[in-house]
């Protein structure tokens, strides 16, 4: 296996479509999960972005690092613009105005753009029937304002606007399944990612594209910033994540579950939670409701992968 | 040249948006707007348009989704009304600012609240400093031909904007008058294909909506405004090959008995027939009252409104919005600081009428006439505004 994943890297393309000298930060697991989707994708792309971190860091005008087309209108409809560009060059194929390249549509945008204010334009994209793949980058903030807390972002982290105080632990809300909710609009497939997970990320995304109809890819993105992590821990946390149970990796391919990366032994979740500042003031107790949490949503998930 | 048909006016607008061989509609459902929707959806759905009609979830939505179609090069059509511009509005000045030709008809209806679904101006001087060409129509034919119009200009290269066609709701959208059709032959003369500047494509890859630092927004902002008046040029050649083609010559602001007139009504949009009723009957009774019709709003003509008014001493601004609090309805406020600094500047009332549909009548203008001639005299105090038929 170790073999196997230095001989899966050389497979990977060096190209770049999201080229080097952004402006994200050092360490940005986010920025490292664009990339990879970006040469899984390759150059037969439109792209459509929401306003946040990833629009922010790579499009100053008159700079831009982005080697395929790609579009920002605003913060909250990115499928909405990513259905009028799938929509609109269907038209033109149609109709005889342009040939058929087999272009992939890509929508993306932060935690905050998909779970909280960009749901509604998602959701009608997706009941729609677009034939376009959204992917979902979610660092669990909304870091580019700030680290204000968000819907994705999990229970007891503390943020700017979900602050450890006397009274309350952090965010006092369980993080939105953004995976389930995508699963019932009844899309032909739905996945989970991690940008420490390269090749699984990689894969996930090829196979969404080949796809017909809506996709949509959920990767979570650790923001050392944001976190309270080092910088070069970033890939080390991500693994974390997935070792500890407490993001599972799995697709949903035609309503068929499968975890793409097994963990036979869940970690404790003290393991991941510990090192990040954010947790940082979690009492025994308030890991062991975590604990619990993340156990029983493991084993619900591993009971509909063997159905 | 078409045939002369009694049809409704939405529905004629819709078989024009057809004519012009859109290539997507995205739109949501809103009263006074539906008709021209339904219809567009029924021509798709019979095979008539071939065209992606795309029943988005809210007109966020719509218009985002006609940004992305107008950023890929294809033909975008859509269309609204009051709530329904409102809740799109981030959007709708993010259009311009892309350089994105989408045309859409706005149904004018009053905003909320109190809620209501009738006809005034309230929704579209909310979104005065969008940054779309914006214009008014009058009737039916004028609605017709300015889908085909609409088009052209907002897809000119030398252009790039989107355009906003104001159709009064209801009293406009929902009655059948005699339209006379262009053939699809003149169409095809009027109306090229459209050929984006840019074009999302994977061949030729762009960035549309970076953003703007400090260093470059001022810049950015400056050459947007250039090329809304820019667009003033392009404007003038649509109505006048339109005129040699199908016979109809539209100007900017049109005038109606000012030969000679030291009173003129200014209106916009539908009341502006009634008002000529009204100077009919002034005119009759020997009072030297003209009328002037705004017909382009943005870009504002500046030449033609100025020589439209020339050596006039009193106008009668009507307004179909209120600015709360404010030095009267917009467009009258914008008049009087754009004729400031002329040489006998001429005084100006100003009615803010026909709110939310209530009906204004040639008596109601010949009333407004008369508190004009008395206010002028000294008589009744001038006041800013008055919010004209309220009921005591």
């Amino acid at each position: 296996m170790e073999r196997f994943n230095v001989y899966a890297s050389r497979l990977i393309t060096k190209k770049e479509y999201f080229s080097p000298g952004h402006r994200a930060c050092q360490g940005c697991a986010e920025a490292l999960a664009v990339r990879l989707v970006a040469k899984a994708l390759g150059q037969n792309v439109i792209v459509s972005s929401a306003t946040g971190c990833m629009e922010i860091v790579s499009s100053p005008l008159p700079f831009t690092n982005w080697r395929v087309p790609w579009i920002h209108v605003a913060f909250e409809n990115t499928s909405a613009v990513a259905s009028g560009v799938e929509g609109g060059t269907k038209a033109l194929i149609r109709k005889g105005k342009l040939p058929d390249k087999g272009t992939v549509f890509l929508g993306m945008g932060g935690d905050g753009a998909t779970t909280d204010i960009g749901l509604q334009s998602l959701s009608g994209a997706f009941e729609r029937g677009h034939n376009f793949l959204y992917v979902c980058y979610d660092n669990e903030a909304y870091m580019n304002t700030g680290i204000q807390r968000s819907s994705s972002t999990p229970f007891g982290a503390a943020t700017t606007t979900s602050p450890a105080g006397k009274l309350k632990p952090g965010q006092v809300t369980w993080k939105k399944n953004m995976g389930e909710i995508a699963v019932a609009h009844n899309i032909p497939y739905v996945a989970t990612a991690c940008s420490s997970y390269p090749f699984d990320l990689i894969e996930k995304v090829k196979k969404a594209a080949r796809i017909h109809g809506p996709a949509y890819i959920h990767i979570l993105s650790v923001c050392p910033t944001g976190w309270r992590v080092p910088p070069n821990k970033a890939i080390w946390i991500g693994r974390l994540a997935v070792e500890t149970g407490v993001f599972p990796l799995y697709e949903v391919e035609n309503g068929k579950y499968r975890i793409t990366v097994d963990v036979p032994e869940l970690k404790p979740v003290l393991d991941y939670l510990k090192p990040q500042g954010r947790f940082r003031h979690l009492t025994p107790e308030l890991v062991d409701q975590i604990q619990e949490r993340v156990t029983r949503e493991y084993n619900q998930l591993k009971a509909k992968a063997t159905l | 040249m078409g045939e002369r048909v009694g049809i409704e006016v939405s529905l004629a607008a819709a078989e024009a948006v057809k004519m012009a061989n859109v290539d997507v509609v995205a739109a949501y459902p809103i009263t006074p707007q539906t008709h021209i929707v339904e219809h567009l959806s029924e021509l798709v759905a019979d095979g008539e348009l071939d065209a992606e009609f795309i029943p988005v979830e809210s007109e966020h939505s719509a218009m985002s989704v006609c940004c992305g179609s107008s950023a890929v090069g294809a033909r975008t059509f859509t269309c609204t009304s009051s709530q329904g511009l409102a809740l799109m509005n981030e959007i709708v000045f993010i259009a311009p600012a892309m350089r994105l030709p989408i045309v859409m008809i706005l149904a004018n209806r009053s905003l909320s609240g109190p809620l209501s679904i009738w006809n005034d101006h309230t929704d579209v001087m909310s979104v005065r400093d969008c940054g779309w060409i914006q214009f008014f129509t009058e009737n039916g034919q004028e609605a017709f031909d300015h889908v085909m119009f609409s088009f052209r200009v907002a897809e000119d290269p030398a252009v790039s904007l989107p355009i906003m066609m104001n159709m009064d709701g209801f009293v406009l959208t929902h009655v059948i008058e005699p339209i006379e059709f262009w053939d699809q032959e003149t169409v095809k003369q009027y109306l090229p294909d459209f050929e984006p500047v840019n074009r999302l494509h994977p061949d030729n890859p762009v960035t549309m909506g970076a953003f703007g630092l400090l260093g470059i927004f001022t810049e950015a902002k400056m050459a947007q405004d250039q090329a809304l008046l820019n667009s003033k040029a392009v404007i003038l050649e649509a109505w006048k090959d339109m005129g040699d083609l199908v016979g109809r010559y539209y100007k900017p602001v049109e005038t109606y008995h000012v030969e000679g007139a030291e009173t003129v009504f200014l209106s916009m949009g539908s009341v502006g027939e009634t008002v000529s009723l009204a100077v009919d009957q002034l005119r009759a009774q020997g009072k030297p009252v003209g009328q002037v019709k705004l017909r382009l709003w943005r870009p504002f003509p500046f030449e033609e409104f100025r020589e439209a008014v020339r050596g006039v001493k009193q106008m009668i601004v009507i307004d179909r919005a209120i600015t709360y609090g404010g030095v009267g309805g917009p467009v009258a406020s914008e008049i009087r600081s754009f004729l400031y600094l002329e040489e006998n500047m001429p005084t100006i009332t100003n009615f803010l009428c026909g709110l939310a549909g209530r009906d204004v009548t040639v008596e109601d203008y010949m009333a407004m006439f008369e508190k004009t001639e008395q206010m002028v005299k000294g008589k009744v105090r001038q006041e800013d505004y008055i919010i004209y038929g309220v009921r005591e």
